[in-house]
This record gives structure tokens, C-alpha cells and sequence, in this order.
């Protein structure tokens, strides 16, 4: 039994938070919220000299294969100071890529972070949905996957895909005679047109993607893999999401602590003492899960996704639930343009419902348990 | 990052199971067809296995060998557990002696109370209870008003009420919490004593809960005479010696996860059965919210485990699984009635004794205030509540009380 951070990953985590500690990506948020996500610092080059790009990829295609885990690790930190680092995009993309060898080819450019990739989100069939689907552009029903057709190109509609915007080489998921199947391209292809969107939350770089009989590189991972990169998508917004929430609640337990009201300060009040003690039951219960995701991935690939979707879904929570619990501590001025908390919890409203949204994920920790009840 | 046993731990394992799957015929059984009903012949029962699993060395597996255990560590502990509950046999009967009110008596005891209970207690001969919690002293156990006098000769009169008192009933006995000076500050005025139960002036009452049945006990004690020798861990260190078998509560506590049964997978199957509760999103949406919860807490237990095995004790933060799982299951049970109908509380269903215990549960140990306050207080370092206690004699501190009601 060990459910601990490695050594390395300790380092990992620390490297990460000081790397990230160079640039002021809480006040960016701000200041792109005014005027446009160009303000927002390029973070690439950091995570390019981090060797992040290539976290997922293995040692003989130039990255550094590690584990899921490991690349959760980051996500979090990434999390804590909202730093838009274009990761939930293109590890779940690097990790398509690598499972077959049709997308060998690509695979070195972004290990090293000369070009940059991003996922477009294919949720697998589930106990309920017998479709593979994916975010629609508005409302509660899913979409349909873009299809391939006999000449390999593509053709379809992806709606709010992470990191879109500016990537080199975009790797999903269409079908093709009723069957799933992974897919590459280029920026720049024929048919193809990335409409940037910002929705509330100024650090998501979000595109609406259209494919329009786009030429492709057809890939040869399984549909296994095709549905493992939709969960490891899901444990990396939770792992983003729980780095938020430690956040939210060291600034809001420092605040408790520090503003005093009829003779006291406001932390000894048990009704702001017992909301935050139900933050961090809820940042325990989220980061237990990310070990639980982070285990089964190799451990136990059967469980991977039922773990990585209570993840998904306990840390969607939380992150409500903290960034609520934030601006409340702080009263007023919590809900106030000068300060942080209204930015986490953009963050929180938008994580949400990126994804297949966490109640998606909700739903889908229930369908994996009654599918394994009734067999 | 791993959930397997180290070399060690599998042939630990592997003996284990070995001994349980030669022996697991003689286990009472307490479920299903041929199950003992009677309670007195069930209480004899499982003594009976408590004595076999202790001289197979399964019993008090972290107590020292020279008291008769293993001096192995909390990992070998819960491997005995995780094979006992494979096996589908009991468990120890007194888990409560043995997880926690002998290592107390091992940190604190003489040498004389040491040889004298210890063996006894691990083999099931003499049960014990937890004499600790009052009527009007549970979240704050040290306001309790169970008065030992000592006499000139040294010995001491006991005289005051105990409650939820588990084992009560059988047990030889108890540990006791008593104050012994209240001309000082409530937490020093304390000690803690070894009560014979069958001792004049004892009386044991049950006290019956929600379900009807009586797992609790409230213990009166009409000026019992105790030897001088009863005391345990000195006079007037009785909260010092109460924190050890606290601690040793949150070790059981973490050592024992989810072995209430109130598991995701187990509430999953009570619903999965009905086809339109399957289909019903507000139904699903919950199932999926209780069951991440419920998952949480295992990972949180292996996370537990393995500080435990570095060698670390758990702190008050072990409260949060606990306010988890019983929350959750409150939430599971309720969810359950609402897809089987009146029927899920039909004396007979497997989930209307739940949703009867699990109200009284959510106050066991600390009620989930108190937990909330300590928490917040030692893991997140808010301050505390202002008290109205702190430096005062518990003697004043009764009147002041008494003047404010």
C-alpha cells in the first residue's frame, strides 16, 4: 500500500508552483476580462522549458513518460493561480496520438513543445447513451461525433474545445461506418475553422471547431484509448479544479482569521468555521479521488473510468462550493472587481460546464455503478 | 503509487487466510440460515472465537508480544481485518477493549493492572466498555460529574451515571472517566479508573434507539466501593489518559473504513433492480453524487494507510470520512426508500435498520458540530470559540451554569 507522492513528484509539483510563480496570472485574468485574452502571458515557452509538453508522451518520441498522475500534479498547480497553460488540451490529444503508431509522426514536435495540440472532447457511449457524443453548441442534448468518410476527410461540428485556438494540430474522434475512429489535423487544412469564444471565464481559451471534408490523418488507436483520453480529460479539469479550490480556501481561512467583527475575528464564528471546515471535506474527498484516477489509470484500467468521473464530479462541487464560500467569507467586497475571488469563481462556472459538464460526470459515476450491479 | 502488499505483507496475508480457511467452520454464524438468535448464546459464541483468534495470534495484532500480541504494525492489523471480513466471519467481540482501552492500560496501566486485565481482555474472557461519556458530558467529555471520592484508606466511592455505554451489558469491565477534584479547572480535576462491573451498586439499563433495539447502555453507580489500585495513569491525570484511547478511537476508526457497509457499490445494487429508477436522472444524479462521496472516503482510508504505515497517527481530520460516510449514507438510505416505497422500511428489508441508526450515528464519537469545530480549529488553525471555562474551577463553573438556567 502506498498512496503517497514519489519523491520526484514532490519536486515536480514544487518545480511546477515556482515556474509558475514567475507570472501574474491571477491579475492577467483580470485585466483580460477588460479587455480581450491577449492579455493573458504566454505561458507555452514556460511549460515548453518545463518539458509539460511531452509529459505524457514516452522517452523514444522525445517525452518524458511519465504517469497521468504526474500530469495531474501540474494541472493542479495550474489551478491554484488560474494559469491558462494549454495542457487540458493537448496531453489527452498526445495521448491518442501515442497509443497507435498511424500518429507516430507527430508525436516529436509536440513532446518538445514546438507545436502544440489540442483534444477534441468525444464522450464514449455510455449505459444510457449507446451514441459516442460530444458538447453541443447550446443546450441539454449531445451532439454527434464529425464523420470520416471513405476518403478520409472529416466533416462535423466540435462546440467549446480547450486550447483550440492557435493549435498546431487538433486529434479527435468521428465515425466512421458507425465506429469510432481517432483523427488528425493540421492547422491550416482545407475546411477547417477554429471560431474563438470566451465564455465568462477570461483564462480558457475556448474554440467552436468546424470540419468541413477537411483531410485527415486517420489513426490507429483503439476505441479503448479513444474513450481513456475523454477520462483522462476528466481527471485533468478535476486535478486543475482542486488546485483551485486549495486556493480559495487558504485565502479564505487566512481572511477568517485576520478580520475581526463584534470582538472577534470572524474564523471563530462557527458558522464561518463549519463553511470552510465543508471546503476542506470537500478538497479531501476531491483530492483522495485524484489518487483514486491517478491509481487506476495503470492499476486498474477497468475502474478508470468510474474514478476519474467521481473525480470529475466531486471536484466540480468543491469548486462551486469554494469559490462561493470565499466571497462570502469576505463579505462585500469578495464579490467586488478588486479582488481575486470573483475570478475563481468564473473559473468554477465556466469548469463546469466544459466537458460534458460535472453533472455529466455525475451521471456517468452512477451509470458505470448500475451497469456493474446488473451484470 | 500502488495498492499492493509488499513481500512481507502477502505472506502475512497468505498466513492468515491459511489459518481462516481452516478454521473459519468453528466461527459463530450470525447471518443467514442456521444463525444464532439468542443473545447470551451469541455474546458466549463470539467470546469463544475472540479466544481462538487471539491464541492464533489474529486479536490485538499492533499489542506488544510480552501482553500476548503480535508487535506488529497497523498495516499487519488491517490485512487480519480485510481476511476476517473475506472470510465472512465475526470479528473480535470486544474491539473496543482491544483497539482501544488495552492500549490505553499498556500506555498508562501498572504492571500490575497490565498482568492482570490484558490477557483476559484479548482472549474474550473479560469484555469491557468505555466508560466515558454523560448525559450532560458527550462533545464535551470534560464536563463530566461522576464523582469518585477517596477515603481514608485509600480507597474510592463512585457515585454518578454513564451513557452509550456499548457491551455494557456482558462486559466485566469498564474504564472509567471520573472527577476526583472540582475546586480546579474542569480538565484537571479528573481520573480514570477500572470499574468491576459486576461491583455493588452498579446498574446496567439498555436503552433503546429508533430501531427498537438497545445497542446502548446508560450504567448507574451508587457509591461502588474501588480498591486504590483502580486507578489508571495517576490521580488527576485522567483527561491526559483519556486523550491515548481518543487517539486509539481514530486509529480503529481508520483502520476500520468502510467496514459499516455503507459502500457505493452496495447502494448501486438496491436500486439498480428497478428499471424506471434506473433511467430517472434526478435518481442517478444523486446515486452518483453519494457514490463519489463514498469512494472518496476508501481512497481517503488507503491514504490513511499509508501514513499509518510511515508511522504517522491520524488527526482530527479522520473526522471528515467520518462525516462523509454518515452524511452519505443518510443521503443513500433516503434515496433507497424513496425507489423501493414503504417497503425499504419494512422491519425485514436490509435497509430500514440503516436509516434507523444512522441519526444516532451522526452524534457518535462528537457530534458533527463539535468535529466541525475541531477541525477547523487544529487543521485549518481558525480560532476557537470563545469559552466560558477556560482557568475556572469546575465547582464555579457548575454554579455559573446553574444560575444562568
Amino acid at each position: 500500500m502506498n498512496l503517497a507522492l514519489s519523491d520526484e513528484q514532490v519536486f515536480l509539483r514544487e518545480a511546477a508552483r515556482g515556474a509558475l510563480s514567475r507570472f501574474k496570472t491571477v491579475e492577467a485574468a483580470r485585466e483580460a476580462l477588460d479587455s480581450d485574452q491577449s492579455a493573458l502571458p504566454d505561458l507555452w515557452p514556460m511549460a515548453t522549458e518545463a518539458g509539460w509538453p511531452g509529459l505524457l508522451i514516452d522517452d523514444a518520441h522525445g517525452g518524458a513518460g511519465l504517469d497521468v498522475f504526474d500530469a495531474m500534479l501540474v494541472l493542479g498547480e495550474c489551478g491554484r493561480v488560474l494559469a491558462g497553460v494549454p495542457l487540458l488540451g493537448h496531453l489527452p490529444a498526445t495521448a491518442i496520438l501515442g497509443s497507435g503508431s498511424a500518429g507516430d509522426g507527430l508525436l516529436a514536435p509536440l513532446a518538445s513543445g514546438e507545436k502544440r495540440a489540442a483534444y477534441l472532447p468525444a464522450e464514449p457511449p455510455g449505459e444510457l447513451e449507446a451514441r459516442w457524443t460530444c458538447d453541443p453548441a447550446r443546450g441539454l442534448a449531445r451532439a454527434e461525433l464529425p464523420a470520416v468518410g471513405a476518403d478520409g476527410t472529416v466533416t462535423g461540428h466540435v462546440a467549446f474545445v480547450p486550447d483550440a485556438p492557435g493549435a498546431d494540430v487538433l486529434v479527435g474522434v468521428g465515425i466512421k461506418d458507425g465506429s469510432p475512429v481517432g483523427f488528425a489535423v493540421e492547422a491550416g487544412a482545407a475546411g477547417l475553422e477554429v471560431e474563438q469564444v470566451m465564455r465568462y471565464d477570461s483564462t480558457r481559451k475556448l474554440g467552436h471547431v468546424t470540419l468541413a471534408g477537411t483531410p485527415a490523418t486517420i489513426l490507429d488507436a483503439s476505441a479503448d484509448d479513444l474513450a481513456s483520453a475523454w477520462y483522462l480529460a476528466q481527471a485533468l479539469i478535476a486535478a486543475e479544479s482542486i488546485g483551485s479550490v486549495e486556493t480559495a480556501l487558504d485565502v479564505a481561512v487566512a481572511y477568517a482569521k485576520e478580520r475581526h467583527t463584534f470582538g472577534r475575528a470572524i474564523g471563530s464564528y462557527q458558522a464561518v468555521k463549519h463553511s470552510l471546515t465543508e471546503v476542506l471535506r470537500q478538497l479531501d474527498n476531491g483530492r483522495s479521488l485524484l489518487y483514486y484516477a491517478g491509481w487506476a489509470r495503470n492499476g486498474s484500467p477497468g475502474e478508470f473510468p468510474l474514478a476519474a468521473s467521481a473525480a470529475r464530479s466531486v471536484s466540480g462541487r468543491a469548486l462551486d462550493f469554494a469559490a462561493r464560500a470565499m466571497i462570502s467569507v469576505h463579505g462585500g467586497i469578495g464579490a467586488t472587481w478588486e479582488h481575486d475571488a470573483p475570478l475563481y469563481f468564473r473559473r468554477a462556472q465556466l469548469s463546469r460546464r466544459l466537458l460534458g459538464g460535472s453533472s455529466g460526470a455525475t451521471d456517468r459515476v452512477a451509470g458505470e455503478l448500475l451497469a456493474g450491479a446488473a451484470t | 503509487m500502488d495498492l499492493d502488499d509488499t513481500p512481507d505483507q502477502g505472506a502475512y496475508r497468505a498466513q492468515v487466510r491459511a489459518w481462516l480457511d481452516q478454521n473459519k467452520h468453528s466461527a459463530p454464524v450470525l447471518q443467514g440460515e442456521g444463525a444464532l438468535t439468542d443473545e447470551d448464546e451469541i455474546v458466549a459464541a463470539r467470546r469463544a472465537w475472540q479466544g481462538k483468534l487471539a491464541e492464533a495470534g489474529l486479536a490485538g495484532v499492533t499489542w506488544p508480544k510480552e501482553f500476548g500480541g503480535q508487535s506488529l504494525g497497523p498495516i499487519e492489523q488491517v490485512i487480519c481485518n480485510q481476511e476476517i471480513a473475506r472470510a465472512k466471519v465475526p470479528g473480535i467481540l470486544d474491539a473496543i477493549g482491544v483497539g482501544m482501552l488495552g492500549p490505553t492500560i499498556i500506555a498508562h496501566g501498572t504492571d500490575e493492572q497490565k498482568t492482570r486485565y490484558l490477557g483476559p481482555m484479548l482472549h474474550g474472557d473479560e469484555v469491557w466498555c468505555q466508560l466515558f461519556s454523560e448525559p450532560a458530558a458527550g462533545s464535551d467529555l470534560a464536563a463530566v460529574q461522576t464523582r469518585a471520592r477517596q477515603q481514608d484508606d485509600g480507597s474510592w466511592r463512585l457515585t454518578g451515571q454513564k451513557v452509550w455505554t456499548t457491551n455494557a451489558q456482558f462486559a466485566s469491565y469498564g474504564l472509567l472517566l471520573a472527577r476526583t477534584d472540582s475546586d480546579v479547572p474542569k480538565h484537571k480535576g479528573m481520573t480514570m479508573f477500572i470499574v468491576p462491573m459486576d461491583a455493588e451498586g452498579v446498574t446496567v439499563r439498555g436503552l433503546r434507539q429508533i430501531s427498537g433495539e438497545a445497542e446502548f447502555n446508560e450504567v448507574f453507580f451508587d457509591d461502588v466501593a474501588l480498591e486504590e489500585g483502580a486507578v489508571v495513569g495517576g490521580v488527576g491525570n485522567g483527561w491526559g489518559t483519556a486523550l491515548t484511547t481518543l487517539m486509539y478511537e481514530r486509529v480503529t476508526i481508520g483502520l476500520g473504513g468502510e467496514g459499516m457497509g455503507y459502500n457505493s457499490t452496495r447502494f448501486a445494487a438496491a436500486i439498480a433492480g428497478d428499471e424506471a429508477a434506473r433511467r430517472d436522472p434526478e435518481v442517478r444524479h444523486q446515486l452518483g453524487e453519494i457514490a463519489s462521496e463514498l469512494l472518496a472516503v476508501r481512497f481517503t482510508g488507503y491514504r490513511t494507510l499509508t501514513a499509518l504505515q510511515k508511522g504517522q497517527i491520524p488527526g482530527p481530520e479522520a473526522g471528515l470520512a467520518k462525516v462523509t460516510i454518515v452524511n452519505g449514507a443518510i443521503r443513500a438510505g433516503d434515496l433507497i426508500a424513496d425507489v423501493l416505497g414503504p417497503d425499504a422500511l419494512d422491519e425485514d428489508s436490509d435497509w430500514a435498520y440503516m436509516i434507523s441508526f444512522l441519526p444516532g450515528l451522526k452524534s457518535a464519537g462528537g457530534t458533527e458540530e463539535i468535529l466541525r469545530n475541531t477541525i477547523g480549529e487544529r487543521v485549518l488553525g481558525l480560532p476557537p470559540e470563545p469559552r466560558l471555562d477556560k482557568g475556572i474551577p469546575f465547582s464555579e463553573l457548575r454554579s455559573k451554569e446553574g444560575a444562568a438556567a
